[in-house]
């Protein structure tokens, strides 16, 4: 018997599939044929793409670790603790994941706006103001990744062998303990592909951005929303940015193939 | 002195544990049971991974669980080494931080950890493994790591969950022999959950054996093997059991078949011989005092150079027999035979 894979595949399914695959890969093929390529060395040192491509950086990378210092206890919250409500917590922290970012922007300004429900008390005791500040970027960029991370760390502790921390314990580690030297161990690959993901997610957040931070160069436009307006005055430039950002995500996406998702 | 003193009882719904056991400083008590019995749910209880629903776990003097007062330490607290089944060894951790785990987290500080973590690898002969990861030790390396990092902290209660049930036959013969230099080192309790004879009796002073989550017979391993009380420990021990009446030298088991004994009994009582005792004839055999019963071979099995005929009839029981035996029989499944055994060589005790 032949295999089934050397069996002739019917049209019905090949067609739409090529075309989807066209479909997929036609405009990354249109942008780089498009690439002023001689230009280019100019146009990656023009102040305009330094400095939004350092802002994005910036703001991805401390959203991440926001989301990492929030997010991988709430990620063990739901993988290891037993209480109430635990289904309706872990619906909600993956709202972000569905919700259309700029209604997550709308969100974050009703309650971190200037006469939000904490922004107002904010401002009036800290002196601080998230709204069209560059923290307000990270904040939109969190609030949009964070989901990406704790679905990822959640994932990998409820793939860990929860008996470690019980050897753990009979050996006098306390939880804390337990998470710090075994659990977190145990999970670091897991979570070191939700750390990528969820920094991928932030690079590329606009829709949050635009809506709670505004779009000041230097201050709150991002990459993503440099090349939108780029796209207006200079298409060149919203091509040069936007192979940046190809970039970025080829790098991430091979490293995690190679590094977390085929081990 | 008794060091442990427990009497573990945990209810979950359809299972019940109901256990006491108490152990001797020094002392090796192997819990010995077949699956389902209880023996890791009693485990789990001494070491504080589960709670109790009742009784009680004092260690040392000291109450580590006692629900009916509310007494409950948890088991980063308790002086308790666990060696688990499949030995989760950190894989993070290289064999030495993996036994210096335990020092580290009651407050020893790194230096003095590391110190005394390979002294322990020394001591089960792993020194030069110590910065292996525990992927990259075999199977009973991981057993010796496992133990030395269970006993470095010198618990007052050692726990081993099958200890030897995830190595192979070779390694568990010499692992065996090692273990058992290191219990009889070790100055505290010792509780082994074994389901294997062997292992409960090299490695242990006495057994309490559990069925169905209550203690059927416990004592020395010569009390225990010599009078087996229930089916299973007759089977651990390789004994035909059979309960009964007795009067004087007789005792009357099964359907209508009554054995003549040498030991004088009255009331309920056990009948115990080994299969070995067995004779298998093609007639009535004649001739001195014997135990004679008609039977019919249901199977016929490899046991060591013999060969164990299995015996269906009034009882059912196994006979050990050379090939020598069974080619001139020719015994075959289905077939009748006569089966006989010696008064002298059974064994009969009140139950």
């Amino acid at each position: 018997m032949r295999p089934a894979s050397s069996r002739r595949a019917p049209l019905a399914l090949l067609a739409p599939a090529a075309v989807g695959l066209v479909f997929l890969v036609l405009p990354l093929v249109g942008l780089l044929y498009r690439t002023p390529w001689t230009t280019l060395p100019a146009r990656l040192t023009e102040p305009g793409i330094l400095t939004a491509l350092r802002l994005s950086l910036v703001t991805a990378t401390i959203a991440t670790g926001i989301c990492l210092v929030l997010g991988v206890p709430l990620a063990w919250l739901l993988a290891r603790v037993e209480f109430r409500g635990r289904r309706l917590v872990r619906a909600l922290v993956t709202v972000p994941l569905v919700l259309p970012p700029v209604v997550g922007g709308v969100a974050l300004l009703l309650v971190f706006g200037r006469r939000g429900l904490i922004g107002g008390w904010l401002d009036t005791t800290f002196g601080v103001t998230l709204p069209f500040t560059t923290a307000g970027v990270v904040v939109a960029e969190a609030f949009v990744a964070m989901p990406f991370l704790v679905i990822a760390v959640e994932g990998a502790l409820r793939g860990a062998d929860a008996r470690y921390e019980e050897a753990a314990a009979t050996l006098g580690a306390g939880r804390w303990t337990t998470f710090t030297h075994v659990t977190l161990p145990l999970v670091a690959p897991g979570v070191a592909a939700g750390a990528v993901l969820c920094w991928a997610r932030a690079l590329g957040e606009f829709g949050a951005t635009i809506t709670f931070a505004g779009n000041f160069p230097g201050r709150t436009q991002t990459m993503p929303l440099a090349v939108y307006l780029a796209l207006e005055t200079d298409l060149e430039a919203a091509i040069v940015l936007s192979l940046i950002l190809l970039t970025v995500s080829v790098v991430i996406l091979a490293s995690l193939r190679d590094r977390w998702v085929s081990a | 002195m008794t060091l442990l003193d427990a009497h573990l009882v945990v209810d979950r719904g359809a299972f019940r544990l109901d256990v006491a056991v108490r152990i001797a400083a020094g002392e090796v008590v192997a819990l010995l049971g077949p699956n389902g019995a209880g023996k890791t749910t009693a485990l789990r209880a001494l070491a504080g991974l589960s709670p109790l629903t009742a009784g009680h776990v004092d260690l040392d003097g000291r109450a580590l669980d006692r629900p009916a007062r509310r007494v409950w330490v948890p088991p980063e607290r308790r002086p308790i080494g666990v060696v688990f089944q499949d030995y989760l060894l950190f894989p993070h951790l290289s064999a030495l931080d993996n036994v210096a785990f335990g020092p580290r987290r009651r407050g020893v500080d790194r230096r003095a950890a590391r110190a005394s973590a390979a002294e322990w690898l020394a001591r089960v002969g792993l020194a030069e493994l110590a910065r292996r990861k525990p992927r990259q030790l075999s199977g009973g390396q991981a057993q010796r790591v496992a133990l030395a990092r269970a006993l470095v902290t010198a618990p007052s209660l050692l726990l081993l969950d099958e200890p030897l049930a995830a190595l192979d036959a070779r390694t568990r013969l010499d692992t065996r022999v090692e273990l058992q230099r290191h219990l009889a080192a070790h100055a505290g309790a010792t509780l082994l959950v074994t389901h294997d004879p062997l292992d409960a009796l090299v490695l242990a002073d006495r057994l309490v054996v559990i069925e169905h989550g209550t203690v059927v017979q416990q004592g020395d391993a010569a009390s225990v093997t010599a009078r087996p009380r229930t089916d299973y420990v007759a089977r651990l021990v390789g004994l035909n059991l059979y309960r009964g009446r007795a009067a004087g030298t007789t005792v009357r088991v099964g359907d209508g078949l009554t054995f003549t004994v040498t030991d004088h009994v009255t009331g309920e009582a056990f009948v115990a011989f080994r299969p070995a005792a067995v004779a298998l004839y093609s007639g009535r055999p004649e001739g001195s005092p014997r135990n004679v019963w008609r039977a019919t071979i249901q199977g016929i099995q490899r046991h060591g150079d013999n060969l164990r005929v299995l015996l269906h009839g009034p009882i059912e029981a196994a006979a050990d027999i050379t090939p020598a035996a069974a080619a001139q029989l020719h015994l075959t499944p289905g077939q009748e035979v006569w089966a006989a055994v010696k008064a002298t060589e059974t064994h009969a005790y009140p139950a």
